[in-house]
């Protein structure tokens, strides 16, 4: 009985240690939980916004970072890949079938052995298959619109310009996330120029405005709609000569909706 | 055939049966409703519970076997009785087990039926063709054990005995070939074959059972399994040591757990070799899921992995240095122990230093960052790779030295002999430190591990080469003097407990891995878990179930040791009954 008592002590002694290590001695990491579906209500949301839910996604749901991060190098940073995106297209190694920066990004997401850049190929393949799940599928599983916020995420996190356009509601998600305080969406560029009382400053073709801002009734003739994008985005980025830096607010990306600002943009741009 | 079998096998039928025909709707799309609820009870960890524990006793029933078979063959070869006595011993410790292992089967399958039912019928309807061979296959390995254990005495001369050690060969494929069916939903679970994204399913089982990750498991539990039947053997000899009377006992007893030691020990030094073969595989089919497992969440859980292999090697390599007191002939190796320690201690130690601190910011400024600036790179997978490989060699030199102990050799070529051994070792070591280096600091991360396969090749080969020079070395050589069975200190007998704790315990956790890098997914991709507990849980919460699960073990273990004296025990009931001729 005393062996028998001694050896179920010692036994048990062993699991304590194991157990007490396992709670104590290491750090009680919490998984992040099962994710969930999100709610998107896509018809409302700003170009910051999207881009912001794209910036989500790569962190979260579409769990990128477990690969694309410079710790591992076990896949390539993304930091740049909305400027290099153009050069892959005429890339011989190039086997998709995308024909702008935009399209070759979505592809890279959907179909990721278009285009494997060299020395990230599966073990064995030459470059020729890419490890990268398919977005879309799997445990990934992405909507078309967290796609396209990712490729927006991506493109303005290489300063380029955000080409992509937020996707039409997909009716239910949107309905659901739907707050009653948020405004509705202007109809048209001289309802947005109302609403946002964008003639306190600028004089805009026939509408009255004043002088604190430059006129913009002909700004179609000398600025491009990607300088009137930025322009709006980041008002501080190119000041014309004799006007002041930080006069115009800097938030129209998060008050207006995509679909406003590129409104707006064209109606700014047929200005001649 | 038990009542235990008929209702396992009964139940698994019923259930492939009232599966529906088609599949053809894929996986089900389930909510939180769908999961049936037992009162107080925790679905998850019941059926944590009832699957660990299941295993447990099917590694241990599975492998004893296999060694018993081998024992067997080695005393029919030397015609020692000695073999034959203690395989038998063995495989009767094993039989009781065999019952609880069909019970707790039961309970299993009872509570995945009751629990989550849905996930059942969907594996069900997949793999019914198996399903069935299951239950034949189980018909027959109940009769080809009963047959082995209880015609064993029955079974014994020339011809008998061979019948006898051809039915162990069954008893084995039949048995492998039961947890290679077994396998096949686990890993179809975590690397499904054979269906569509939406879980539809291609009619083509074979497919499904022979899916990514199928053999490297295979692989991994056969050789696990038998580390772990004899670390549990081990215990059950360390014990009866521990309580033995008589020096005789104490020396047989001494002898069978260094058997089961033995056996234990030389599958544990290709198992980390198995754990690659795997680990390869899960990156390969999804890089993810790889990442999940080493660099993800569970990061930390290797570290615990660390302490419980280092227990295990360094109680494994202390019961070897123990065991040097049974030879008069081992004065003349104690002196290179510490040298052996202190090398098993320092691998031990860089396998045991985490990559990442969780650090306070006071801490990380102190640290200068994330890393130690010298202690970080130990924490890299190439520096384990290289102490583990080391821990191998350096443990085959503590089984080396031990088996030298009590001879002399008689050979002319002994002074060459051991400088071409000490050649080999040291050319090894210089050969996986300077691949593990080379990889895992001038290269690519994606080639940090690219090391790992030329290091095992070296620690294979220099072990292989090593027993074959040394077995060379010391053929016809002389004994210092006959081993002395039973003189070990009792303080041996607690490695040799430790190992098996050791080995249950951390069998539990890799379970928990394994099961975890599906995340919330009971199918991966295919079927999500939607149910309450579909979040992965801490390593802390993990711990305390395998605990849980390692305690019920033992307790079950004891009762299994327990009644295997029972049954040859005999009480005089003297008086008690009525003499024959008083009856009439």
């Amino acid at each position: 009985v005393n062996a028998f008592a001694r050896v179920i002590v010692f036994g048990l002694a062993v699991i304590a240690f194991f157990a007490g290590f396992s709670n104590f001695g290491v750090p009680q990491v919490e998984p992040a939980p099962p994710p969930k579906e999100e709610k998107l209500a896509l018809g409302q949301m700003t170009m910051a916004e999207f881009v912001a839910l794209g910036k989500r996604v790569f962190e979260g749901k579409g769990t990128c970072t477990l690969c694309h991060n410079p710790v591992g190098g076990r896949a390539p940073l993304l930091d740049r890949v909305g400027a290099v995106a153009a050069e892959r297209l005429k890339d011989p190694r190039y086997k998709g079938e995308a024909k702008t920066a935009e399209d070759y990004l979505y592809e890279s997401l959907v179909k990721p052995s278009a285009y494997v850049v060299a020395g990230f190929g599966k073990a064995g393949t030459q470059d020729a298959e890419s490890p990268m799940p398919e977005v879309s599928g799997g445990s990934t599983r992405l909507s078309e619109a967290e796609i396209r916020a990712l490729i927006a995420f991506l493109q303005d996190w290489s300063g380029v310009e955000v080409t992509v356009q937020i996707p039409a509601d997909t009716g239910e998600a949107g309905k659901a996330e739907e707050k009653p305080s948020q405004r509705s969406p202007a109809k048209d560029a001289p309802e947005v120029i109302a609403q946002f009382g964008c003639i306190a400053c600028h004089k805009i073709g026939a509408m009255a405005g004043g002088p604190i801002g430059p006129d913009l009734s002909g700004i179609g003739k000398i600025r491009d709609a990607a300088y009137l994008r930025r322009a709006i985005l980041d008002p501080d980025a190119d000041i014309p000569k004799g006007y002041q830096r930080k006069v115009m607010p800097a938030n129209y990306g998060e008050q207006l909706y995509a679909k406003e600002l590129e409104m707006l943009v064209a109606y700014l741009a047929a200005l001649k | 055939v038990k009542p235990d079998r008929v209702l396992l096998v009964v139940l698994a039928a019923v259930a492939a049966l009232a599966v529906p025909e088609a599949l053809a709707a894929g996986a089900p799309v389930l909510t939180e409703a769908d999961y049936p609820r037992l009162a107080g009870v925790n679905s998850r960890i019941a059926v944590w519970l009832a699957a660990q524990l299941h295993l447990w006793f099917a590694a241990f029933v599975l492998a004893v076997p296999i060694f018993v078979f081998i024992i067997e063959a080695i005393g029919m070869a030397r015609r020692d009785e000695r073999y034959d006595r203690l395989a038998y011993e063995f495989i009767k410790v094993s039989i009781t087990a065999y019952s609880l292992t069909a019970i707790l089967g039961g309970l299993l399958l009872f509570l995945l039926v009751l629990l989550y039912p849905h996930l059942f019928q969907y594996l069900a309807g997949i793999f019914r063709p198996s399903m069935a061979w299951y239950a034949v296959l189980f018909f027959a390995e109940s009769a080809l054990l009963y047959v082995y254990y209880y015609g064993w005495h029955w079974l014994q001369g020339e011809f008998r005995k061979w019948v006898h050690l051809t039915l162990g060969l069954l008893l084995n494929a039949v048995g492998t070939t039961l947890m290679f069916l077994a396998n096949a939903w686990v890993t179809f679970m975590m690397s499904p074959a054979a269906v569509d994204p939406a879980g539809v399913f291609s009619g083509d089982t074979w497919a499904a059972i022979h899916n990514a990750l199928w053999n490297p498991v295979n692989l991994h539990r056969v050789v696990a399994n038998v580390a772990f039947g004899g670390s549990i053997v081990g215990a059950y000899a360390a014990y009866r040591f521990l309580s033995a009377t008589s020096a005789e006992e104490k020396a047989h007893y001494d002898w069978m757990g260094y058997t089961a030691n033995f056996i234990a020990i030389a599958a544990l030094l290709p198992l980390p070799f198995a754990g690659y073969w795997l680990t390869a595989e899960i990156y390969a089919y999804s890089q993810q899921m790889g990442i999940t497992l080493m660099g993800g969440i569970f990061a930390w859980l290797f570290i615990i992995q660390a302490v419980l292999i280092g227990a295990l090697f360094l109680s494994a390599n202390y019961y070897l240095w123990c065991g040097m007191g049974r030879s008069d002939g081992a004065a003349r190796y104690y002196r290179f122990v510490k040298y052996l320690a202190i090398v098993i201690v320092g691998a031990f130690l860089v396998w045991f230093t985490p990559h990442t601190l969780v650090l306070t910011n006071e801490e990380l400024k102190a640290l200068g960052g994330p890393y130690h600036k010298y202690l970080g790179a130990l924490g890299l997978m190439p520096a384990k790779n290289i102490a583990v490989n080391i821990m191998i060699l350096f443990t085959t030199l503590s089984f080396l030295m031990y088996r030298r102990a009590n001879r002399v050799p008689v050979v002319g070529w002994v002074g060459a002999g051991n400088a071409a051994l000490a050649a080999l070792f040291a050319a090894g070591v210089v050969n996986i430190a300077a691949l593990g280096i080379y990889h895992g600091y001038f290269t690519n991360t994606v080639y940090k591990v690219a090391s790992s396969i030329p290091q095992v090749l070296t620690t294979l080969s220099i072990i292989v080469a090593a027993v074959v020079i040394d077995s060379l070395m010391y053929r016809g050589a002389r004994e210092v003097a006959p081993l002395r069975w039973g003189r070990v200190p009792d303080r041996a007998q607690y490695a040799l407990i430790l190992l098996a704790v050791a080995f249950t315990w951390l069998m539990g956790l890799m379970g928990y891995i394994r099961s975890s890098l599906r995340q919330h997914w009971h199918v991966t991709n295919v079927f999500r878990d939607a149910s309450a507990d579909a979040f992965t849980p801490t390593l802390g919460h993990a711990a305390n179930v395998v605990s849980a699960g390692a305690l019920i073990f033992m307790a079950l273990v004891v009762f299994v040791f327990w009644v295997s004296r029972v049954s040859s025990r005999h009480t005089d009931a003297a008086g008690y009954w009525k003499k024959a001729g008083a009856a009439a």
